[in-house]
């Protein structure tokens, strides 16, 4: 009852500003006035009302450190404020895990460019598995269209809207290649991007302070800023989070595919493998020598994508 | 009037404030359009702080935009201040010492509109303590943005603090003391430099993106800061001659005009070879030139601006390099606007954008800037003038009442 209260005033606050340019133009200015005050460090949103809980609540989460730093005391406290700060905030019920890697796993992709029709279930998936922002419809994964005759995705169409597959067409998906000398990395100014030791390059979000160094490092285009505030409708949201992986965003920060750390952390496929009808993808463990992947990169022909640049991506592509 | 007593710090603060903002009825109304520039470009922020960079014109493809180009550009017009440095300090010129102050007061507000600008292009903007080693993590040594961060506010307290000590001094009537600022002005001329290469560094050192990926982007950084700088400040020093009693030597122009000629043909040489270098047998790596000069699959924003630079850069090359007039400040003042605006559209828009065109996927998107965007940088811009004004002005009153003493 209370937070549906709380919701329907915040919407006619919301409609109010909107319509009263004079209201706005004040608030605008009083930001101006204001700007890099602490009231605006705990708020962000001036103007809606704010339980105590909530503030206090923001407070830590704005002092707190970089993910890797943190004790595992720490970690955990981060994780329990962001849940009840996501049930205040958003009125959701999520359970966000901080589940560090496994021992000897080092993850691994493999692409096959043959089977690959272009039906793009595992963009899908991915935006529903990673609560990626509807608005600007964000997406870690982009398919290629490509001609026969070539390799290199940046001459194939990424914007093709079709019924797929076209003859004489193959597909070859691109995201983020996890790379082992990662150039995104080492651009960090704040080590808020790193990889972790089963080679997930992970986003500490918000550690980041939205310099996108990173993004114009990234040879492979593999990152996406939130140029403004992701949203995802409240039905949609996927409840069960990490806090490296698919935990909500804000403006301002920079993301990126984390082969769903949160379900493969797990042993689960991430859910693009896991959507893909064609059976194009193949996900699993580099160190262990019974894994389909080791199989591929075994009996396969394969390759990468500008092998050249020496960032050694853990992503390959290969074919039938 | 006292002129042995020693006046303390108190005093020299409170005079440096009522020179700086004391003035005639045309300064009165320089300073409020300045503030009034500076208001709206802080109202433009509030509204991006508020609503996220999707208030810019950028994207995830071309992910910088006006404000890094801008920083780009302005980190050259800082680190030039060396250029009257080296002959001010280390060559004993007699001139370009009367004016060496001013040349550190404009790298003063170069620096700070590169602060700002850096701050504004941020996603984060509160989250900047995450960078401060101690209480953050700061990426040292490896990225070279943490690198900048500190060789910027490294040469802005270095650019601070030696013309505020040689004015206290002669504010006092006193002159400084060698030892105890000699250091630091050695110290500036390498951190200038350090600057400009650092900054270069930050693109350069890029793979995924071959337009940066070339080893001249700092050397013609350089030459050409060392040619946009000097062109600031001579016109400020004209901008000083003609609105004030400050006297300034002809032969400062002469003097600084030669530096300028210098650079700017070096800049033009290198800008040259690079031309050849992409286009005499073009690959695929020189499609980001490709679509600055001429465009790239029908998009072609950047070719109006890039050849309006170049021949901006030409024609105040030539104009600096054949004075019919012998220095003579009216016909300097052009030729400086002409050279300063070339270089500010090559070196900040001209370099930054086409690095991100066509991304890493190939594909080829063109930027502009939206109102919200040029408002914060115009802003930015004012603050800058704002700042470089309020430290000349009581420098210079200082100077002249230092100098009528002593002669």
């Amino acid at each position: 009852m209370d937070s549906r209260k709380k919701e329907g005033q915040m919407k006619t606050i919301d409609i109010l500003e909107k319509k009263t340019s004079r209201r706005s133009f004040m608030k605008k200015l009083s930001i101006a006035a204001a700007a890099g005050s602490a009231g605006l460090v705990a708020g962000g949103c001036v103007g809606t009302s704010e339980s105590t809980e909530e503030m206090g609540l923001k407070w830590e989460e704005y002092f707190k450190k970089n993910y890797r730093m943190m004790t595992p005391e720490e970690k955990d406290e981060t994780v329990v404020r962001l849940e009840k700060l996501a049930k205040l905030q958003d009125g959701v019920d999520i359970q966000m895990s901080n589940q560090e890697p496994q021992e000897k796993v080092l993850f691994g992709y493999a692409f096959n460019i043959s089977r690959c029709k272009g039906y793009m279930d595992c963009v899908e998936a991915c935006v529903q598995e990673n609560n990626l922002d509807r608005n600007s419809k964000t997406q870690y994964i982009r398919i290629f269209e490509m001609d026969s005759g070539q390799q290199d995705p940046t001459s194939g169409d990424g914007k093709y809207h079709h019924e797929v597959p076209v003859e004489n067409k193959y597909y070859m998906g691109i995201q983020c290649f996890h790379c082992e000398n990662a150039p995104c990395i080492r651009a960090c100014p704040t080590k808020a991007t790193w990889r972790e030791p089963d080679g997930i390059v992970v986003v500490d979000y918000d550690w980041c302070i939205g310099c996108r160094y990173c993004m114009a490092a990234c040879p492979f285009w593999g990152r996406r800023f939130n140029w403004g505030k992701p949203e995802v409708p409240k039905e949609e949201i996927n409840t069960k989070q990490h806090y490296l992986g698919n935990r909500k965003r804000m403006k301002g920060a920079m993301e990126k595919c984390t082969f769903c750390v949160q379900r493969t952390r797990q042993g689960k496929l991430p859910a693009c493998a896991d959507a893909c009808p064609t059976g194009s993808r193949v996900f699993g463990n580099l160190l262990d020598p019974d894994s389909e992947i080791r199989y591929v990169l075994k009996h396969k022909k394969v390759f990468r994508f500008k092998e050249e640049l020496g960032t050694d991506p853990k992503f390959w592509y290969f074919m039938d | 009037m006292t002129t042995n007593s020693k006046k303390g710090l108190g005093a020299f603060i409170a005079d440096c404030m009522r020179w700086a903002l004391s003035g005639g009825i045309g300064f009165k109304i320089y300073i409020v359009i300045l503030l009034a520039v500076m208001g709206t470009g802080a109202y433009a922020y509030a509204n991006q702080y508020q609503n996220g960079l999707i208030t810019t014109g950028m994207s995830n493809i071309v992910s910088w935009g006006l404000y890094i180009s801008n920083f780009t550009f302005f980190v050259g017009v800082a680190a030039a201040a060396v250029m009257l440095i080296i002959p001010a300090y280390i060559l004993k010129d007699k001139d370009l010492h009367e004016v060496v102050i001013i040349g550190e007061g404009v790298a003063v507000g170069a620096l700070v509109m590169c602060l700002i600008f850096i701050t504004v292009d941020m996603g984060g903007p509160l989250k900047v303590w995450h960078m401060i080693p101690g209480i953050g993590l700061f990426n040292w040594p490896s990225s070279i943005l943490a690198w900048d961060v500190l060789v910027l506010n490294g040469y802005l307290a270095l650019n601070v603090l030696v013309p505020l000590y040689i004015l206290y001094c002669n504010y006092n009537n006193k002159k400084p003391t060698g030892w105890k600022y000699k250091p630091f002005v050695f110290l500036s001329i390498f951190w200038a430099v350090s600057i400009h290469m650092t900054t270069a560094f930050l693109y350069q050192g890029l793979p995924a993106r071959p337009f940066w990926n070339n080893p001249l982007l700092g050397p013609r950084f350089l030459a050409s800061a060392f040619a946009a700088g000097p062109a600031v400040i001579m016109m400020v020093l004209i901008t000083i001659q003609q609105k004030t009693s400050y006297f300034i030597d002809n032969r400062v122009f002469f003097k600084l005009k030669r530096i300028i000629v210098v650079s700017a043909i070096i800049n033009l040489l290198m800008l040259f070879s690079e031309i050849f270098k992409e286009f005499y047998n073009a690959t695929h790596h020189s499609l980001s030139a490709q679509y600055l000069f001429f465009g790239l699959d029908g998009h072609d924003a950047l070719v109006p601006w890039i050849w309006t630079a170049i021949s901006l850069n030409i024609i105040g090359t030539l104009l600096f390099a054949f004075d019919p007039t012998k220095c003579n400040p009216k016909y300097l003042m052009p030729a400086a606007i002409s050279l300063f605006t070339g270089i500010w559209i090559e070196k900040g828009f001209g370099l930054i954008i086409p690095g991100f065109v066509p991304s890493p996927m190939g594909e080829v998107v063109d930027y502009a800037p939206t109102l919200n965007e040029i408002l914060i940088t115009v802003g930015v811009l004012a603050t800058g003038i704002l700042v470089v004004t309020l430290v000349i002005k009581p420098a210079l009153v200082i100077l002249q009442r230092f100098r009528e003493a002593t002669t």
